[in-house]
C-alpha cells in the first residue's frame, strides 16, 4: 500500500485545487471523495461559473485539458410577466436593451463602474490568507497597504463612497440611484444569490462585491456556462490532479479524523479502514470538519461552541425540470440566463417568510436552459433553476418541499404560460436536501454563510481563519473558509499556499 | 424551590436550610451576601471563631456553594476535557481539587470534584457555570443539573471534628483525606467527605435540605463537650489564608465575566500548574497553556510574609520601593502563626521575592499611617499540621 | 443687531451648543419655530392636569459631562432611576427585569436556568463594547480620505483604541458591530422571551428588525448611557423630558444667551458662500456671524438653503440621507393604574419598561409590516408609566402612560397617513395593551397619537425619524451625515450642524451639540472653557 503524507477530504473544486497545488510541490496526496464521482458542487448544485480562480484555471491548465465555454459572457434577461423584458448583456449588465429611462441608464453606468472598481480593489484579498490583527502575527502589511493605496487612488470621493457603502444594503444602494423595478430586481437578486439575507439586509453589499470580484476568462463580473455544464469543470480538474500523481478514491466517506497526542494522524473511513498521514486537509464545511470529523473531545470547548454557532443557513432551492420542448418566456432568448425577480421589493418579499421557516409565495428564480446551448440526445430540454428563498429548517420538510415546488412552477407559468404542460419531470432540492446530498450544513452554498461577520479573518471563525486548523496537522480548505464558495477553488489554492508557507 | 417562585424578588437574599439555627446564634447580626444567600459574617467573636477552627471544632454553613451534578456514560471523558487535572485517576469515593479554564487558558473557576459513582460526579464551585458546562457538554453523552438548592452542606473543621462526628454516630476514623463515605441520617443519607477549606483536620457533610436542622442539632449535641462552635465567613477566610487557599473572584477574576483583559489569569499564573496533567489527552485551554508554559508567564501567584503586624489587605506591591510589582489579594495577621501573611499576584520578573515591598495604609483615627514593609515570598501553605493528613486522626 | 452664533432649533442639542458657546463669551441666539422650547425633549400639558413627555420619554444617554459642565442640576434637572420592566408573554406569563442581580438571575432562571447563568457573561460582553465606544462619543470623527494632521491623528487614536484589545477581543468586537441582534443573542441564550427582552434596545428608533445585521450596534447605542455610573441603566427626568431642556434653557439664560420662540427659520442667508444670518417665517431677518442648525441635515439643506449654494454631490448625498421614520407614540392620560394580569400584586416591574412582543420573530414580523408600507398590526411597544416614580406629572392616583411604538412608516403604502390610518394604528396599540391588562381602555381619559406625520409636523423631524437619520453604518461615525462632512461643518462656510444628524447620532444625548460647540470654538481659536472630556468607563 502506498504511503501518503497528505490526505485531502472531499474532491470538490477546493479539494482538487489544493491537491493539485500540493502535488506539484512534491506532496504525496490521497484525495478522498465520499461520492461516486469527484467535482462536489460542480455536479448538480452550481449551474453557472462566476468566480473560477484564475490561478486554478491557468496553473492547472484547465483549457488545455478541455475546458471550453458554451458562453463565457452569458447575457441575462430580466423577465417581466407582460413580456417587456430587459436584456442585460456583457459583464454585470454592461449594456441594457429594453425600455429603460435615460436617467436610469446613466445612473446604472455610474453605479456599475463604481461597484466593479470597488470589487476589483478588494479582489486581491481573494488570493490571500486572511491577515491576523495582532502584533507579531506576520501581517502582510505590504499587500494590505497596496490594497489600501489602490483604494485611495480611486480618489477621495470614491474612497469615501467605499467607506460608506461597505456595510450598507443593496436595496438602498439601488433605490438611491435607479427607478426601474426590473433592473433593480435583477441586480438585487444577483446580490443576494446564495446568501441568507434579503436586499434590505444591512451588510448585503459586501457579499455582492465579493461576487463581483470574480471573473470568467479574465472578464470581471462575467458569468460563464461551460460546455458540458459545470460538471465539466470538475472533470478537467480531476484530469489535472491525476496528471500530478494524486490518488483519487471515490466512494470513500471519512468517518473521523484521527487525532493522536494532540496531532492529526490520519483518517478513518466509514467501514473502519484507517489511512495514516501527518497532514489532513479538509475541504468539507468547517462545521462538519470540526464537530463531526474531529469531534469535541479533541477541541477546546469555546471552539466547539463557536463552530456550533457558525451560521450556515441556506436560502436557495435547486429545481431541475425536464421539458418536452423549449419553453417560451414571452420571447426571451432561451440561451440567456433568465431571471424572474420582479423588483427589489419582490426579492425582499421572497425572503420574508423564510425568516420564519416558511415558503414564499413568489420566489425569485434564476433559470438556465443548457439544452438551448447544447441539445440533448433525447431531444428533451433540461431547465436548471435556482430559487430564492427557501427555508432551511421548516417545521414540515415534506410540505415545504411541495409548497416550494408549487410556488416555483406558478412563477414559471406566469412568465412562460403553458410551460407547466411541457414538464415531464421536476425535481426540487430544498436547502436541507442540499445538505444531505452535498454535505453543506444548512444547505448553504458557501459551507457557512458568507456574511460580513463571517468574512476574511472571521471566516470560518476567529482563530482558525488562516486555513490552519485547531489541531496541528489539520488544515481547512473549504468554501467555508476565506474567500467563500462558488466553483472557484480559491480557498483550496490559498490553503495550499498557506501550507507551503508554514513549512 | 425558592428560586423558581414568582415572588422571588420579595426575598432578594435566600436563606439556607440552616438559617433558623444560624439566625439564632448570630448575636452580632452580621450578615453578608454570598451568591445570593444570607450568610453569617461573624456570629459573636471573630477571634473565638477562628480559634475554634484550630483548637476544637467549627461548623460553617456551605449551602451557597454552587453545585452541579454531572452524570452519564461520558461523564469522566467530559470532565477530563473540562478540567486541567486527570479525572480518570480519581476513583469512586474520591474528591479532587480542580480548576477549569477557557480556550485561552484563562481560569474560569476552581472547585472540588466528587466522584460519587463511576459515571456520576458532583462539582462544587464558587461561580455559576451552567452555560459553560452545557456548552462544553456538546459531543458528550452527559447530563448536567444544577443542584445547589437540593443539597444542604456543612463544613466541620478542627482538631475535635472527627471525634464529634464519631459521637454523632458517623465513624470517619478510617476516612483518608480527599475520600468520602456515606451514612444513614434520619430518613435520608449523609455523605461525609474529608475535605475542607482550612488546611486542618476537617470534614464536609452533604445531605438533603430536609435533614439540615436535625443534622445541625445532632452535631451541636455531640460536640457540646468538644468545643463545637458555629463560625462565619470572616473566620473561615482567616483559616483559608493560613492554608494558602485561593477564592475565585477574590484572588483572581473569573474569565467569563472579567471585563478588563489584563486581569485574566491562567492556572500557571495562579500557581496551580502542578495540577495540569499534560499527558492526559485534550482539555480546554491545553494548547494555550502549553504555549504559556513554553514562553513563560507574565504573572505569578505567591505567598508572602510581611514585616510588621499590620495586615496588608489590598496593598500594592513595589519592587525596590519604586516600581509597581503586583497586588495583595488577601492578607491577615495570623493568630496561629504569629506572622503577617498574604497572598499576592506578582509580576513574574519580581516573583523571586528579592526586594519586594508592600505599601500598607492603616487608618487610625481618620488618618492613614503609611508603611512600606518588606515582603518575603514563602512557600504555601503557611499553616501545616500533621493532623490534617493523619488517618485515623490522632487524639486532637 | 448681530449675533456671534445663531442656532436654529431649541431642541436639546441646539441648547447644549448654545450654552457652551454662551459660556465661552459668544453672543448667542436660539430661534425656535414652536411657541415652546425643547424640540423632542419636552413636557407638555395636553390634557388638563396631566404633563406628558410626548416625544422622548426616558433618559440614560444624556451625557453627565454636559449636565455637570452646564450646571444643569442647579437649573432644576433631576434624573430619577427607575426600576423594573417586563416582557409579557402570550401564554399569560412574563419575564421581569430587576435591578437586583440575584432577583434578576432567578427571574431569568424561571425561563431558562442556563440563560440565567449566561447573563453575566452577556452583560460583560456588552459592557466591553460600551467601554470601547464611550470615548468616541465626544470626539470629532476623522475623514478617511483626508491627510490633514488632525484626521490622521484621530485615525491613529481610533486604531489604538481598537488594537489596545487582544486579538480575540478585536474579532469579537468586529463580529458584534456587524451582527444582527438575533444572531448575537443566539450565542448566549436559548429562551425566546429572554432573547426578545434583550433585543428591545436593538430596534428602538431604528428602521431595522432584530434579524437585520447591524442591530447589535443599535443595542449598544441604547446601552452605552448610564444613570450615575450605572451603565445601561435608564431613568426619568423629573417633571418629564422637558426637565432637561428647561434646565438647559435656564443655564443658557444664566450665561447671557437668549431663545426666541414662536417663529421658525424660512431661509438661511448665504452671501458669497458664507452663512450670514436667517430670515424667519415672520419675515424678520437676523444677522449672525455663524449659523448652527439643530435641524436634521435634510431639512437644513434641502428646505432652508438654496440648492445653488451647495455642491451637487453634497445635495445628492443629503437627498439620499436615510431618515425613514419607524416609530410612533401614544401619550395617554389614565384615570387609574391598569392591572396587568400576569404580574403579581405589588410587583415592581410595572414601574419600568413593559413590552408585549415575546419573541424575536414577532418583532421581526412587525418590521416586515413597516417594510411593506404599513404600521405593524401586532406592534412592538416600549410602554411605561413614569408617574409611578415621578409624582409631579399628574394628580395623585392618576397616571401618564407613554407608549413608544414600532413600527410606523413615514408613508402608508406610498401615500400620506390619513386620520383613519392613525386611528387604526392607535387601536392596534391599545388593543394589544388591553389583552394583557383587561379594562385598561376604560381608564383612558385622553390619548395623543403621534405617527411620523405628527412628529415631522410638530418637531420638524424629517419623515418622523427620531434620530434625525437612521443609525446604520453608512450613516454612522465618519459617514454621518455625509462622508467628508462628519466634522459638524458644511460646504457653506459658517453654516454648522449640531443636531442628531451628526455624530454620534440620536437619543437625548447632547453629544452632537457639545461636539459642534467644541468645533466652533476650535475654529474661533477660543478655549473651550468648562468643557469636560468624555468620562471613560474606568
Amino acid at each position: 500500500m502506498p504511503s501518503f503524507d497528505t490526505i485531502i477530504i472531499g474532491a470538490g473544486p477546493n479539494g482538487l485545487a489544493a491537491a493539485y497545488r500540493l502535488a506539484t510541490k512534491g506532496a504525496k496526496v490521497l484525495l478522498l471523495e465520499a461520492g461516486a464521482i469527484a467535482g462536489g458542487g460542480a455536479n448538480g448544485l452550481a449551474h453557472l461559473s462566476y468566480n473560477l480562480d484564475p490561478r486554478v484555471l491557468s496553473e492547472m491548465g484547465l483549457p488545455k485539458l478541455g475546458l471550453a465555454w458554451a458562453d463565457s459572457e452569458l447575457a441575462t434577461t430580466a423577465l417581466s410577466p407582460d413580456g417587456k423584458h430587459l436584456r442585460l448583456e456583457g459583464a454585470l449588465a454592461e449594456r441594457i436593451s429594453g425600455e429603460v429611462s435615460a436617467a436610469d441608464r446613466k445612473a446604472w453606468a455610474a453605479l456599475r463602474g463604481r461597484l466593479l472598481r470597488f470589487a476589483k480593489v478588494l479582489s486581491p484579498l481573494n488570493q490571500m490568507t486572511p491577515p491576523r490583527i495582532a502584533k507579531g502575527a506576520d501581517t502582510p502589511l505590504f499587500k494590505l497597504g497596496m490594497i489600501g493605496l489602490k483604494a485611495r487612488i480611486m480618489g477621495a470621493k470614491n474612497f469615501r463612497e467605499l467607506g460608506r457603502i461597505l456595510l450598507t444594503n443593496v436595496f438602498d444602494l439601488l433605490e438611491d440611484e435607479i427607478s426601474d423595478p426590473r433592473l433593480k430586481g435583477a441586480l438585487a437578486f444577483d446580490a443576494v444569490l446564495g446568501g441568507w439575507a434579503g436586499p434590505r439586509s444591512p451588510n448585503s453589499v459586501l457579499p455582492w462585491l465579493v461576487r463581483l470580484s470574480g471573473q470568467t476568462l479574465g472578464v470581471q463580473g462575467a458569468i460563464g456556462l461551460p460546455k458540458g455544464g459545470m460538471a465539466a469543470i470538475g472533470a478537467v480538474m480531476v484530469k489535472a490532479v491525476a496528471d500530478k500523481g494524486v490518488e483519487l478514491r471515490c466512494n470513500a466517506r471519512v468517518a473521523r479524523i484521527l487525532v493522536e497526542g494532540e496531532k492529526v494522524a490520519g483518517v478513518m473511513l466509514e467501514g473502519g479502514e484507517d489511512l495514516r498521514a501527518d497532514r489532513v486537509v479538509s475541504s468539507l464545511a468547517p462545521k462538519t470538519t470540526l464537530l463531526s470529523l474531529v469531534g469535541a473531545r479533541h477541541l477546546d470547548a469555546g471552539m466547539t461552541t463557536r463552530a456550533r454557532h457558525q451560521k450556515s443557513r441556506g436560502g436557495a432551492a435547486r429545481l431541475s425540470l425536464v421539458l418536452k420542448a423549449l419553453p417560451d418566456f414571452m420571447g426571451a432568448n432561451p440561451k440567456d440566463r433568465l431571471v424572474i425577480a420582479g423588483s427589489d421589493r419582490d426579492v425582499e418579499l421572497a425572503f420574508n417568510p423564510v425568516k420564519y421557516g416558511r415558503v414564499p409565495e413568489r420566489p425569485a428564480l434564476e433559470i438556465v436552459i443548457p439544452t438551448a446551448h447544447e441539445p440533448a440526445k433525447d431531444g428533451m430540454h433540461r431547465v436548471s433553476i435556482v430559487a430564492q428563498f427557501a427555508p432551511h429548517a421548516p417545521a414540515d420538510r415534506e410540505a415545504a418541499r411541495k409548497a416550494m415546488l408549487a410556488a416555483c412552477l406558478s412563477q414559471l407559468e406566469t412568465h412562460a404560460p403553458g410551460i407547466g404542460k411541457l414538464v415531464t419531470s421536476a425535481e426540487i432540492l430544498m436547502p436541507y436536501d442540499i445538505e444531505d446530498q452535498f454535505g453543506l450544513p444548512g444547505g448553504n452554498w458557501h459551507a457557512g454563510e458568507l456574511s460580513v461577520e463571517q468574512m476574511l479573518f472571521l471566516r470560518p471563525m476567529p482563530g482558525i481563519a488562516q486555513y490552519k486548523g485547531p489541531v496541528p496537522g489539520l488544515w481547512l480548505a473549504s468554501a467555508g473558509c476565506h474567500p467563500g464558495g462558488g466553483i472557484s477553488g480559491s480557498a483550496g489554492w490559498n490553503a495550499a499556499l498557506a501550507m507551503e508557507a508554514a513549512e | 424551590m425558592t428560586a423558581m417562585t414568582l415572588r422571588h424578588y420579595e426575598t432578594p437574599l435566600l436563606k439556607t436550610p440552616f438559617h433558623p439555627r444560624t439566625e439564632a446564634l448570630n448575636k452580632l447580626w452580621a450578615w453578608g451576601n454570598w451568591g445570593g444567600y444570607t450568610t453569617v459574617l461573624s456570629f459573636d467573636d471573630l477571634a473565638m471563631e477562628h480559634s475554634a477552627i484550630r483548637n476544637s471544632a467549627s461548623v460553617y454553613d456551605l449551602c451557597p456553594m454552587i453545585k452541579y451534578r454531572i452524570e452519564g456514560p461520558d461523564a469522566t471523558a467530559f470532565l477530563d476535557r473540562l478540567t486541567i487535572r486527570n479525572v480518570a485517576k480519581l476513583s469512586v469515593g474520591g474528591v479532587q481539587y480542580t480548576v477549569w479554564a477557557n480556550d485561552a487558558g484563562h481560569m474560569l473557576d476552581d472547585g472540588t470534584l466528587f466522584r460519587l459513582e463511576a459515571n456520576r460526579y458532583r462539582l462544587c464551585c464558587q461561580e455559576r457555570h451552567l452555560n459553560w458546562l452545557s456548552d462544553s457538554a456538546f459531543g458528550f453523552d452527559v447530563v448536567i443539573t444544577e443542584e445547589t438548592e437540593d443539597i444542604a452542606a456543612l463544613s466541620v473543621q478542627g482538631p475535635t471534628s472527627a471525634e464529634i462526628l464519631r459521637i454523632a454516630g458517623f465513624d470517619v476514623s478510617a476516612l483518608k483525606p480527599f475520600r468520602m463515605a456515606e451514612f444513614p441520617l434520619g430518613k435520608g443519607r449523609l455523605m461525609i467527605s474529608r475535605t475542607g477549606f482550612t488546611g486542618d483536620l476537617g470534614y464536609e457533610l452533604w445531605t438533603t435540605p430536609d435533614q439540615a436542622l436535625p443534622l445541625w442539632d445532632l452535631l451541636f449535641e455531640a460536640g457540646k463537650l468538644h468545643g463545637i462552635r458555629a463560625i462565619g465567613s470572616e473566620a473561615l477566610n482567616m483559616a483559608r489564608l493560613e492554608a494558602g487557599l485561593i477564592i475565585t473572584g477574590i484572588d483572581f477574576t473569573p474569565a467569563d465575566v472579567c471585563l478588563r483583559e489584563d486581569r485574566l489569569r491562567s492556572p500557571l499564573e495562579m500557581g496551580l500548574g502542578w495540577m495540569i496533567d499534560w499527558q492526559k489527552g485534550h482539555f480546554t485551554g491545553k494548547a494555550a497553556l502549553m504555549a504559556q508554559r513554553d514562553v513563560g508567564m507574565k504573572w505569578s501567584f505567591v505567598g508572602l510574609e510581611i514585616g510588621g503586624n499590620i495586615s496588608a489587605e489590598g496593598a500594592i506591591l513595589y519592587h525596590n520601593k519604586k516600581t509597581e510589582a503586583g497586588v495583595i489579594t488577601g492578607a491577615i495577621w495570623s493568630p496561629v502563626l504569629k506572622k503577617n501573611i498574604a497572598l499576592a499576584q506578582v509580576l513574574t520578573k519580581y516573583a523571586d521575592g528579592a526586594n519586594i515591598w508592600a505599601e500598607i495604609y492603616a487608618l487610625r483615627e481618620l488618618h492613614y499611617e503609611k508603611m512600606m514593609m518588606q515582603a518575603h515570598v514563602i512557600d504555601r501553605p503557611f499553616f501545616v499540621h500533621d493532623r490534617r493528613r493523619a488517618t485515623p486522626p490522632g487524639k486532637f | 443687531m448681530s449675533y456671534d452664533a445663531l442656532i436654529i432649533g431649541a431642541g436639546h442639542n441646539g441648547l447644549v451648543t448654545a450654552c457652551y458657546l454662551a459660556r465661552a463669551g459668544l453672543k448667542v441666539l436660539v430661534v425656535e419655530k414652536n411657541d415652546w422650547v425643547g424640540g423632542a425633549a419636552v413636557s407638555r400639558e395636553l390634557f388638563p392636569g396631566f404633563t406628558y413627555s410626548n416625544c422622548s420619554y426616558v433618559s440614560s444617554l444624556f451625557r453627565p459631562e454636559i449636565m455637570r459642565d452646564l450646571e444643569l442640576p442647579k437649573h432644576g434637572l433631576q434624573i430619577l432611576p427607575y426600576e423594573g420592566g417586563a416582557m409579557f408573554t402570550e401564554d399569560g406569563g412574563y419575564l421581569g427585569m430587576f435591578r437586583d442581580h440575584e432577583a434578576n438571575r432567578r427571574e431569568i432562571a424561571r425561563h431558562s436556568r442556563r440563560d440565567a447563568e449566561a447573563y453575566d457573561r452577556y452583560s460583560r460582553d456588552i459592557l466591553r463594547n460600551c467601554r470601547l465606544i464611550r470615548p468616541m462619543l465626544m470626539r470629532r470623527p476623522p475623514d478617511l480620505a483626508s491627510f490633514a494632521p488632525r484626521d490622521l491623528m484621530e485615525l491613529a487614536w481610533l486604531g489604538k483604541q481598537i488594537t489596545g484589545q487582544s486579538e480575540a477581543q478585536i474579532y469579537d468586537m468586529m463580529r458584534f458591530w456587524t451582527m444582527s441582534i438575533s444572531d448575537f443573542l443566539d450565542e448566549y441564550f436559548e429562551s425566546p422571551v429572554v432573547k426578545a427582552y434583550q433585543a428591545v434596545g436593538s430596534i428602538i428608533g431604528t428602521a431595522l428588525g432584530p434579524m437585520s445585521p447591524g442591530t447589535a450596534y443599535v443595542l449598544l447605542h441604547h446601552a452605552m448611557g448610564d444613570v450615575d455610573g450605572n451603565v445601561g441603566s435608564w431613568g426619568y427626568s423629573r417633571g418629564g423630558m422637558g426637565g432637561i431642556t428647561s434646565a438647559l434653557h435656564s443655564s443658557l439664560r444664566a450665561s447671557g444667551g437668549e431663545v426666541q420662540a414662536g417663529s421658525g427659520v424660512r431661509q438661511i442667508l448665504v452671501q458669497n458662500g458664507r452663512a450670514v444670518g436667517v430670515v424667519l417665517d415672520n419675515g424678520n431677518e437676523i444677522k449672525a456671524s455663524r449659523v448652527i442648525s439643530n435641524m436634521d441635515v435634510r431639512r437644513t439643506f434641502l428646505k432652508h438653503v438654496e440648492e445653488k449654494e451647495l455642491p451637487s454631490d453634497f445635495v445628492h448625498r443629503v437627498q439620499r440621507f436615510k431618515t425613514r421614520g419607524s416609530s410612533g407614540k401614544l401619550n395617554i392620560a389614565l384615570d387609574g393604574l391598569p392591572k396587568f394580569t400576569a404580574l403579581p400584586e405589588g410587583a415592581p416591574n410595572i414601574k419600568g419598561d413593559m413590552h408585549f412582543t415575546d419573541t424575536i420573530e414577532k418583532m421581526e414580523a412587525a418590521y416586515d409590516d413597516w417594510k411593506d408600507g404599513h404600521y405593524s398590526r401586532d406592534p412592538f411597544q416600549d410602554m411605561m408609566i413614569p408617574t409611578l416614580i415621578d409624582p409631579t406629572m399628574t394628580p395623585p392616583g392618576k397616571h401618564f402612560m407613554s407608549c413608544f411604538v414600532q413600527y410606523a412608516p413615514p408613508k402608508i403604502e406610498g401615500r400620506d397617513w390619513t386620520d383613519a390610518d392613525r386611528d387604526g394604528f392607535r387601536d392596534a396599540c391599545l388593543n394589544q395593551i388591553e389583552r394583557y391588562a383587561p379594562g385598561f381602555k376604560s381608564l383612558v381619559l385622553h390619548c395623543e397619537v403621534r405617527t411620523p406625520r405628527e412628529l415631522e409636523a410638530e418637531v420638524g423631524l424629517t419623515e418622523g425619524n427620531i434620530f434625525q437619520g437612521e443609525l446604520t453604518f453608512d450613516q454612522m461615525f465618519f459617514n454621518r451625515p455625509v462622508p467628508g462632512y462628519a466634522n459638524y461643518r458644511s460646504p457653506i462656510k459658517d453654516l454648522w450642524l449640531c443636531g442628531s444628524s451628526t455624530h454620534p447620532g440620536g437619543g437625548v444625548m447632547g453629544a452632537p451639540g457639545r461636539n459642534a460647540a467644541a468645533e466652533v470654538l476650535r475654529d474661533m481659536q477660543k478655549p473651550a472653557k468648562d468643557m469636560s472630556d468624555a468620562y471613560a468607563i474606568i
